[in-house]
């Protein structure tokens, strides 16, 4: 009879990921209640959310796997894989519309080589959507590797990009 | 003497250049040898004028306004740390006719203070509130709220009191707060100024809101996109910590309260509540289906107070001031002050806060200065994503619960976007549909599948497909996802489709007038 594989009762974390992962969920107390921002501090360190990471998380957490990949991918947030080395997120939505900001995502989309949700061929830009930044009064905004923007023109969308080496 | 220099340090003024300026300006005065004291301030609230810098003067403040690194050697140069003249120059800040036409209670201390400094916030009235509600007892604390004619400023206006009053009543050995801070809608931005420029008020109102109920943990559930808020909101809790204004045994007195900044990411259903709750606890934001009410079965089971930063923010001015006054404001059933957001196409964007009842009109003409492109306006959307598009011919309602249901639209969180004559309302109908099939949770059919058939549909009539046909299939559909949904997310979005497809048919490439099935 061919003997069937089990489960480790423990996975062993192999990777800095893993090990990251093991820690955060200590550092939040092992509580289940945690993960979004155990999540979130292991991107923040990690740059993203490594697959091989959630049984590492499920295990102390005591949640199954499966719930462990159902938030990871529920938000928004949480990337499976790498992005690129710097990300623009552009506003979509419809304040930043009304100011122009259709034709901001056209020309940043074209000026960049990449369209939303994707990362330029040199791994260099990730462009992203967001559904508003709260910064409505002056669109349209983006956060460019986290900080914001405003009063964005799209003639003028390689300001955006220029600094980033 | 040192002069005081006021330069915001709100995430808006950030996008547009503070802290370069507020570096500029330190350093600027370094080669002068000029003894400057920089005071990052929350914001006024008057976006076009960001970054808007202020100068301390016997005779008042002196506004700067639009301020780039490039103007600080000629400001310097105008003497403008006495208030001298210069073209960016908008005179004593409290004599601004945007300021000193509202009605500022929530935002009362915005621009005027250090948002993370507990001195600031006692020294113009902070803490007023829950001294009073510390003396009290929940019962009165409740009526108080009640009387107030508070109604829940998130967008669905249930009155706070009557929430409030069920977790009061509700026997459990633990109860919660819960703040719903993930502002998601489009064109809404309030929560984040107060946030940002005013935290111990949401904190104060959510420690009111937990005295009165017999709550002792409290979690404030802000978005991911809101970093900053984030930051202001987690320090000022240390320092209400340290001063005992939250934790154990308050001002020695035998209530206790606990507070947690929860970071979101970056869901917008979360920003309903119960997706909420289940986001807080961990797992994905998927909607419950009610009953049982969270004031009743909220946060891991048990009796919840969930409420709106600005539904928070408005009680320890209720508290302090008596029911009574805030109660004076307003129309209707709708009581009390609004913090209006315009946003959008407009000349002057901004926060305007006033009594309910002022018209549509008026704050987009008068506060906003109508579109900023010299183009007509067209349509306006007010109550984000998922509120109805109103046209021209309507900016006469008056901004009010009732009167705004009675034509099919929504005051929601207060947000109001302007669109000019440029504006495709077919393309608008169709990203309300695509912005709910992307936000959607999945759990009930009508959302989940409805949205995607709505975008297709909408193309086929844009398309010319059936036209007739088409319309009629999209309005079938959009009934089903009113009736049918389990929450606000799928049940609203027809509001922007069909108010856009009734009003602005012609977009769709059908004739204009015409008679719609539905009516």
């Amino acid at each position: 009879m061919p003997k069937i594989a089990q489960p480790k009762a423990r996975p062993t974390p192999v990777s800095a990921a893993d090990h990251a992962a093991q820690t955060l969920a200590e550092k939040h107390g092992n509580k289940a209640s945690e993960l979004i921002e155990i999540l979130h501090e292991l991107q923040d360190e990690i740059g993203h959310v490594p697959e091989s990471t959630m049984p590492i998380l499920a295990s102390a957490l005591n949640l199954s796997r499966a719930e462990v990949y159902g938030v990871a991918t529920f938000y928004h947030d949480f990337h499976l894989k790498p992005q690129g080395k710097h990300v623009i997120k552009i506003c979509r939505a419809e304040a930043c519309q009304s100011a122009g900001g259709v034709e901001v995502v056209a020309a940043l989309e074209k000026l960049v080589g990449a369209k939303l949700g994707e990362t330029t061929k040199d791994g260099k830009i990730t462009l992203e959507a967001v559904y508003c930044l709260g910064l409505c009064p002056m669109g349209p905004a983006a956060l460019v590797d986290g900080k914001p923007k405003a009063a964005i023109k799209a003639d003028k969308v390689q300001d955006l990009v220029r600094e980033l080496a | 003497m040192m002069v005081k220099v006021f330069i915001p340090r709100d995430m808006l003024s950030k996008a547009l250049g503070a802290d370069e300026v507020a570096e500029a300006i330190a350093a600027e005065a370094a080669k002068r040898k000029i003894s400057v004291q920089i005071i990052r301030n929350s914001a006024r609230g008057m976006a076009w004028l960001e970054p808007f810098v202020e100068i301390e003067t016997p005779k008042g403040r002196i506004g700067y306004g639009g301020v780039k690194v490039a103007d600080v050697a000629s400001l310097f140069e105008a003497n403008f740390l006495e208030g001298g003249k210069h073209d960016l120059a908008q005179g004593l800040v409290e004599e601004i006719l945007y300021l000193k036409n509202q009605e500022r209670l929530t935002f009362a201390r915005a621009g005027i203070t250090d948002p993370v400094s507990l001195e600031d916030y006692m020294a113009h009235g902070g803490y007023e509130g829950l001294k009073k509600a510390l003396a009290s007892d929940g019962a009165s604390i409740v009526k108080d709220v009640l009387d107030s004619g508070l109604r829940g400023r998130g967008g669905a206006g249930f009155p706070t009191g009557i929430k409030w009053k069920t977790v009061l009543d509700a026997k459990a050995a633990q109860k919660y707060v819960c703040c719903n801070a993930d502002e998601g809608d489009s064109g809404t931005f309030a929560d984040r100024m107060i946030m940002e420029g005013d935290p111990f008020l949401l904190i104060e109102g959510m420690t009111i809101a937990g005295v009165a109920a017999g709550a002792t943990e409290g979690y404030i559930y802000c978005r991911s996109e809101y970093p900053y808020a984030i930051d202001a909101l987690k320090e000022a809790i240390d320092v209400a910590k340290a001063a005992n204004w939250l934790g154990q045994n308050i001002q020695g007195t035998d209530k206790s309260f606990e507070l947690k900044v929860r970071r979101g990411a970056g869901a917008y259903i979360c920003g309903e509540e119960t997706a909420m709750l289940e986001s807080i606890e961990g797992r994905r934001g998927m909607v419950r289906a009610k009953p049982p009410i969270p004031a009743l079965q909220g946060l891991f089971g048990q009796p919840t107070i969930i409420n709106n930063v600005l539904s928070f923010c408005a009680v320890p001015t209720i508290m302090a001031k008596g029911a009574k006054f805030y109660q004076d404001f307003g129309m209707g059933r709708s009581r009390g002050t609004m913090p209006f957001q315009l946003g959008g196409n407009l000349e002057r964007g901004g926060i305007v806060e006033k009594a309910f009842g002022i018209t549509l009109r008026e704050l987009i003409e008068d506060f906003g200065g109508g579109p900023y492109m010299g183009k007509p306006l067209r349509a306006v959307q007010v109550g984000g994503p998922l509120g109805a598009y109103l046209s021209a011919d309507q900016l006469d309602l008056k901004m009010d619960y009732e009167t705004f249901a009675a034509v099919g639209a929504m005051l929601g969180h207060g947000g109001i976007v302007v669109f000019d004559t440029t504006v495709n309302m077919a393309a608008q109908a169709r990203f309300a549909m695509e912005f709910c099939a992307i936000e959607s949770c999945g759990k009930c059919t009508p959302c989940r599948i409805g949205s995607t058939r709505g975008v297709e549909v909408i193309d086929k009539i844009v398309a010319g497909k059936d036209r007739e046909y088409n319309a009629a299939l999209l309005t079938d559909l959009c009934q089903t996802m009113t009736d049918g949904s389990l929450c606000a997310m799928g049940g609203l979005t027809p509001g922007p489709v069909m108010s856009a497809f009734t009003k602005f048919p012609e977009d769709f490439g059908l004739p204009k007038p015409r008679k719609m099935a539905a009516e």
